[in-house]
């Protein structure tokens, strides 16, 4: 048993999040807005890097590694809200489904993030993964979306599509989708722990750094918690998909869908609580992280299904 | 990572499984919680019969008598003797996960052999004198007065919250020895065998009903100076010795029995009628406990990813500290959510089906403040691992 990164993992660590810092630093994130969260630039970084490809086999391009790998790269990409198709791009590689960009949706939710900026949807229902090419979709984009970074679109129905993937296999893209959205909310979480931690040092109030009274510093210590036992929960996961768990892989991915969801909800929020007022503008980060993690778990079914499942396996 | 137990790791699971089928059975029958002299013998029994099998002191140096396992086997122990409804270390969990310990690192050749082969025997119970009415959170500012009298400290003051004090032999105490030094720097840390005159124990009724705390009060109490470990006015860095295998695996057991819980209260929610159903047709519930036991899962990675840090670099880390806190939340949360689910089931807390459940979450609120309370381990991450100012004194 080894349950931290070894050399090779915390290299691929390393250079995830030297990748963000230098494309996606906050201010090309927000300015990413403009065109529905995607650029050329960026997104070809994200290729160049291996993010979608990593879990190829090396003779096709590919790093040939594994979930464990994929989450911790996901991990920091969430950390970074890097927006875009990312999961649905990454699973979209992995099963040799064609597009540069694939998003991916669950066919009774008739909701699609990213359609307009993706080549291909990967519709997953209870017989299959169906793919649709983006122009068969008559979506209506929502006005405002609640992310900024998220568009999201509306459909009256769903074209049936191409059958990429049946049976029992569903049940482990499923799986392997909330593996990878929840590095993405463990990441969003301990973004969220940095900003609030980094303000309550910096700002003074009677005199002296909020950060110095308890009612503030409990509430990043509370963060710090959600957040390193909702990774140690994410880590497992991926752990876990690879075959290399000690227990049961769909209640570890459940289990850490539903604290990373818990982790990224709750610490938004109380990143906009230490920012006191400030936090309720605009111009400050916290909403954009909180935003962004609603999104998520409301795209991935809702934390209360993930409950739901948990029990079921009581 | 890997979370694969190796092949060594899963011959000794197979080996402590197979060694405690055969001898739970050989367990006299666990004595009533007042019972004290019994509950004394029980565990002290268990205590010679994990010796003898060589399972005592299992993260303990060999050089002490201890096996010498290494964190994960520690780890298997504790999960493989929690499931199959062992006894833990009982009445000297005091001698054996911190006066022990804390004599390993710090004691003379002299007071390890004395003490350390005896702890492990079952044949020595300790107990802890460090809080003091005045100093609970704030252990440094305790006041109980030891002055040098030629070759003897004379200790007066009172001691509380020192657990199963009735039936212990030793004590680990903190005392004052230095009144004009800063706080933590006046304390010296003895050994004090409880049959000294001028002890007087009182026990303290708490709010499970039972009496494992006592006050202990100290009138002219001699103590030997052979008896002090480490340096006079340098108790404190003794006792923080202590603190660390306090905040390392000390909570395996528990996490795991709270699983167990959880999968006990599922089970009786099926069971509990409601309307024209059962209590786990309420969704609220069920989701409830759902979120629990992946809470409860996630604690269970963090202590492996603690236990490969251990491993690695010889300490705990921050693993400790974050375990106590969200452990504290979650196992009230259960213990809140079975009153809930019982309902006038919860009103005995004897004799019948529901106690377990009842006794934890009243067992909760001791969680959230012993060994550091929710607030001080809030301070102690946000200060230390954060690194936010402290607060001005």
């Amino acid at each position: 048993m080894n349950f931290d990164l070894d050399q090779d993992e915390r290299a691929l660590q390393a250079a995830i999040r030297d990748l963000c810092r230098g494309v996606f630093p906050m201010e090309t994130v927000r300015g990413l807005e403009s065109s529905s969260g995607i650029s050329s630039e960026t997104w070809g970084a994200l290729e160049d890097a291996g993010v979608f490809s990593l879990r190829l086999p090396e003779s096709d391009g590919g790093a040939g590694l594994g979930m464990t790998a994929a989450v911790i790269v996901f991990e920091q990409l969430g950390r970074a809200l890097v927006p875009g198709p990312l999961v649905g791009t990454h699973l979209a590689r992995t099963l040799g489904i064609p597009g540069e960009r694939v998003t991916f949706a669950h066919r009774d939710d008739l909701v699609i993030s990213n359609l307009d900026s993706s080549d291909a949807v990967a519709v997953i229902d209870a017989e299959g993964v169906w793919v649709i090419s983006q122009n068969g979709i008559a979506g209506v984009p929502v006005a405002q979306p609640l992310d900024p970074l998220t568009p999201v679109s509306r459909v009256s129905s769903l074209p049936q599509g191409e059958r990429v993937v049946e049976g029992a296999d569903v049940s482990a893209i499923r799986l392997e989708a909330s593996a990878l959205t929840a590095a993405l909310l463990v990441g969003i979480a301990t973004a969220e722990t940095d900003l609030a931690v980094a303000y309550a040092k910096e700002r003074r109030q009677f005199g002296r750094p909020i950060g110095s009274f308890q009612a503030v510093k409990h509430i990043c210590a509370d963060m710090l918690t959600r957040a390193e036992v909702a990774r140690a929960a994410v880590y497992a996961a991926g752990v876990h998909l690879d075959g290399h768990g000690d227990g049961d892989t769909a209640r570890a991915v459940t289990g850490a869908m539903l604290l990373a969801s818990e982790a990224a909800f709750a610490n938004g929020k109380a990143c906009v609580q230490v920012h006191g007022g400030m936090g309720f503008t605009w111009e400050i980060d916290a909403h954009l992280y909180l935003k962004r993690a609603a999104a998520l778990i409301a795209l991935h079914g809702g934390a209360d299904t993930y409950a739901e499942e948990m029990a079921a396996a009581l | 990572m890997d979370l694969r137990y190796s092949e060594s790791d899963e011959r000794f699971r197979a080996e402590v499984r197979a060694w405690l089928s055969d001898a739970l059975p050989k367990l006299p029958p666990k004595p009533g919680p007042h019972d004290w002299d019994a509950r004394r013998a029980y565990d002290t029994t268990w205590q010679r019969m994990l010796f003898d099998a060589g399972y005592a002191g299992i993260n303990w140096p060999s050089e002490y008598g201890g096996r010498g396992a290494s964190p994960t086997e520690h780890l298997i122990f504790l999960e493989e003797t929690e499931r199959a409804g062992a006894p833990y270390v009982g009445v000297n969990f005091v001698g054996l996960l911190h006066a022990g310990p804390t004599l390993i690192a710090e004691a003379t050749e002299e007071q390890k052999t004395a003490h350390l082969p005896k702890i492990l025997r079952g044949e020595e119970v300790w107990c802890q004198g460090f809080s003091e009415p005045g100093a609970g959170s704030d252990l440094a500012s305790l006041k109980t007065r030891a002055v040098l009298d030629g070759d003897h400290y004379v200790v007066n003051g009172q001691k509380i919250w020192t657990s199963f004090a009735h039936v212990a032999d030793f004590g680990e105490l903190l005392v004052r020895t230095d009144p004009d030094a800063p706080k933590h720097k006046g304390i010296t840390w003895l050994i004090l065998p409880m049959d000294t005159p001028g002890i007087e124990v009182r026990p303290l009724r708490t709010i499970t009903g039972s009496s494992e705390f006592s006050e202990v009060f100290f009138t002219d109490v001699r103590i030997p100076i052979e008896n002090r470990v480490g340096q006079e006015n340098d108790g404190w860095r003794v006792a923080m010795v202590t603190f660390s295998f306090e905040r390392g695996t000390a909570f395996v057991g528990e996490l795991v029995r709270s699983m167990k819980l959880v999968e006990e209260l599922a089970e009786l929610a099926r069971k509990l009628p409601r309307g024209s159903g059962s209590a786990w047709d309420d969704g609220g519930v069920r989701r409830e406990l759902g979120l629990i036991a992946a809470q409860l899962d996630g604690l269970w990675h963090l202590t492996k990813r603690t236990i490969t840090e251990s491993e690695r670099t010889g300490v705990p880390g921050i693993g400790g500290s974050i375990f106590k806190l969200y452990y504290s939340e979650v196992r009230h949360h259960l213990g809140d959510l079975a009153m809930k689910i019982l309902g006038t089931a919860a009103l005995a807390t004897e004799d019948e089906p529901a106690v377990d459940h009842v006794r934890g979450w009243i067992h909760a609120m001791s969680i959230s403040i012993a060994a550091g309370t929710t607030q001080i381990q809030r301070n102690i991450l946000s200060e230390r691992v954060l690194g936010m100012p402290k607060e001005p004194s």
